[in-house]
């Protein structure tokens, strides 16, 4: 046994202790409870990773049974592969450098034991969803990182737009859940069985003879809840405004962890997927058109963590057409050095926040690169990882996923080359306008403590040198030899295609700023439709909000609430007093008329025995 | 010398009784309903009671079982026990009324 239990008890453990006394408990004892918590729990995941190595295999545990009935049978169990030991590096490794990092962050905010108790918990559900080994146990996590998420969005909960953008996540999160739940009952059908070991094991031995049908049908309902989660078209409109969380939970949850848990589940789900060409042909196109979408929208946008956030989606577009083109192990690399450079993406401009003292908007920021260095430097390197210069982490993973698009269709590669050269374009034009030119704000900008700029640091490395861990190399085994060709001219593209990026950012707003203001004058409606970001928000409005609410409203409430339902209750309350008033002339008081009463039905008692016979 | 009894027997037809019977019932039934005095009233509960209990004792008899016997002690043990127990309320309205009026003592109605 390696009591991989362990793992996500001891956040558990973190989250019950600060839950329920951490307010009374003094700051230095919450943190070394929230902290101490996920170091342990990385320290564990080393352990096992380190007792389990090679890992050819899957490693599973089982607890106990946890439903059975009928043809049903799930074990809570855990399970470790390959795929599985990266995720737990990332969630737990990153995890812990950013409840580092909170310490600093939050230092001054109320509800400090709240925050870091939520953060507990979020890991506590975000490594069962890892480890789980059949998909009930997956969705446990899966519903219950989205419950942090909501609780960590609204975490500011006098502020109205918090409070918003929490129930939004929720709701939206909701219709992909109702597809994953659709896609677990059709597995369940299917396979009898909701272990990815039997499933995948049948998926893999029966084939052709599935109905292709069915099976496309149960990837497509998956990609419905990873659509969800990981913030992909047709529902991403939660993530940019999750950014209403604190910025540390911007880092882990709605970039480094929790929004790539759709990835996962869909790299998890290789084997279905293998078997329907269609629906990873629908991955693919989902994943592109949300990375060139989310990238547009990013280029226009002005407040920094709006950016990012748009980045976000874009990049995760870019892990689903890694999966959709079967470079499935190139998807989970692009997790990993996506959660490195994009969880110091918004360290970063979380540290630039903290400097200015809550500012936000880039038009505010300008020239801080002397005054907060140590940031600067550090959001640097994060840019150079995400706009893919090599040999910088992003670089490798984004090449790996790219160079899989051409060998699958080499008109998703273009696009994506293009989209490389919008993401290179936004972030420069992040840092450009926050770190170069003249102050424009007035606000007096510090840098941050050490308990800050050490994990800006730590992930700084990881985003430089992270690209080489080879993990597609250690996947191969998991996913079967996908290898695209190497081809030395695709990837002098992309790369160029990034240095462009970099070069018209610098052209833009350093060079010559006012060219960005022309352009969009040029552009007009264009410039005014991405900047609103195609308006997408207000068409779910129109379409779909507004009518279900009206709907409801003429309908649900005043028909079939204040009719119907209140009319049964209030009718039946009504019929008793009717009834009662009737019954109440017999109630005279006087004895003798109950006595006539009595005569009277006895008379007729006898009379009815008479007549009828009576018993015999 | 023939036993009065056997001489009553044979020569009282049971109709004679259950007619008694239903007189005396009527008449109690009609006085409960037609008197206003509680005491009056009482009696006349009483009397009813006794006139099921001549019926039960001439139809035992006539049928040869005991049953009627029994039944018609039940009924005494009841009209003894509600005696008690009337009288005793009877006793408690005239102390705080100061009437045995009937229709006076109707305050159990909404």
């Amino acid at each position: 046994m390696q009591h991989l239990w362990l793992i996500p008890a001891f956040p558990l453990a973190g989250f019950l202790v600060n839950g329920i006394a951490g307010r009374k408990f003094p700051k230095p004892l919450v943190n070394t409870i929230a902290v101490g918590s996920v170091l342990l729990s990385f320290l564990w995941v080393l352990k096992v990773l380190a007792g389990l190595q090679p890992l050819e295999a899957a490693y599973t545990e089982r607890y106990f049974t946890w439903i059975q009935s009928g043809f049903v049978n799930v074990g809570f169990d855990f399970m470790v592969d390959r795929l599985t030991a990266v995720m737990l590096l990332v969630v737990t490794g990153i995890g812990t450098i950013i409840h580092i990092y909170s310490i600093g962050y939050m230092a001054h905010e109320d509800g400090y034991s709240r925050f870091f108790a939520y953060l507990n918990l979020f890991m506590f559900f975000m490594l069962v969803l890892v480890l789980a080994a059949n998909y009930l146990v997956l969705f446990i996590g899966w519903e219950g990182v989205g419950l942090c998420s909501y609780l960590l969005i609204g975490f500011y909960y006098l502020k109205k737009s918090a409070t918003d953008a929490g129930k939004k996540a929720f709701v939206v999160n909701r219709v992909g859940d109702l597809g994953f739940s659709l896609g677990m009952f059709l597995t369940m059908l299917t396979f009898g069985s909701l272990d990815f070991a039997t499933v995948f094991g049948k998926a893999q031995a029966e084939g052709a003879a599935l109905n292709p049908q069915t099976i496309t049908l149960i990837c497509l309902l998956l990609l419905v809840g990873a659509t969800g989660k990981s913030a992909q078209v047709p529902l991403y409109v939660w993530l940019p405004d999750a950014m209403e969380g604190p910025t540390p939970v911007s880092a882990l949850i709605h970039a480094a962890t929790m929004v790539t848990a759709g990835v996962y589940m869909v790299a998890r789900s290789a084997p279905l997927y293998n078997l329907s060409p269609m629906a990873m042909e629908v991955v693919a196109i989902v994943g592109l058109l949300t990375a060139v979408l989310a990238a547009t929208i990013g280029m226009t946008q002005y407040d920094i963590k709006k950016v990012f956030a748009y980045s976000t989606v874009s990049q995760l577009g870019y892990m689903f057409l890694g999966l959709g083109v079967g470079a499935y192990s190139a998807g989970v690399f692009h997790i990993m050095t996506h959660a490195f450079f994009k969880a110091l993406l918004f360290l970063g401009a979380g540290s630039v926040i903290h400097a200015l003292g809550g500012e936000q908007d880039l038009r505010m920021m300008g020239g801080l690169r002397s005054k907060i260095p140590v940031t600067f430097t550090v959001l640097l390197a994060a840019a150079v990882a995400i706009a893919g210069v090599p040999p910088f982490s992003g670089f490798h993973s984004k090449d790996a996923i790219l160079l899989a698009a051409h060998a699958h269709a080499p008109w998703m590669f273009w696009v994506g080359v293009a989209t490389a050269a919008m993401t290179a374009f936004y972030v420069f034009r992040a840092i450009f306008l926050c770190f170069f030119g003249a102050y424009r704000g007035d606000a007096h900008p510090h840098e941050s403590p050490l308990v800050m700029t050490l994990p800006l640091g730590v992930l700084a490395l990881l985003s430089l040198a992270g690209g080489y861990f080879n993990v597609p190399h250690y996947l191969a085994p998991l996913f079967g030899g996908e290898h695209a060709p190497h081809d030395e001219t695709l990837v002098y593209a992309s790369v160029a295609a990034g240095l462009l990026g970099i070069g018209l950012a610098w052209l833009f707003y350093v060079a010559a700023p006012s060219l960005p203001e022309r352009i969009s004058e040029t552009l007009g409606g264009l410039y005014r439709l991405v900047y609103n970001k195609y308006y997408v928000d207000e068409a779910y409005d129109a379409l779909i909000v507004h009518p279900i609410r009206d709907g409801s409203r003429a309908l649900l409430w005043n028909i079939v609430d204040a009719r119907i339902v209140d009319g049964a209750v209030n009718g039946a309350g009504a019929l008793a007093r009717s009834v009662g008033a009737g019954l109440r002339m017999w109630q005279s008081g006087y004895i003798r008329r109950y006595a006539a009463w009595v005569v009277l039905g006895s008379a007729a008692l006898v009379a009815a025995v008479a007549f009828w016979g009576g018993a015999r | 010398m023939p036993d009065l009894a056997q001489v009553l027997a044979a020569q009282v037809p049971l109709s004679w009784y259950l007619i008694l019977s239903v007189i005396l019932f009527v008449i109690g039934a009609a006085g409960f309903l037609i008197r206003r005095n509680i005491i009056t009233v009482f009696m006349c509960i009483e009397l009813m009671l006794n006139a099921v209990n001549l019926s039960f004792i001439a139809f035992s008899h006539k049928l040869k079982m005991v049953d009627g016997h029994i039944y018609s002690f039940f009924v005494m043990v009841v009209a003894a026990a509600e005696a008690a127990v009337g009288l005793a309320i009877i006793l408690t309205v005239f102390k705080n009324r100061e009437t045995l009026e009937i229709d006076e003592v109707s305050s159990l109605k909404l």
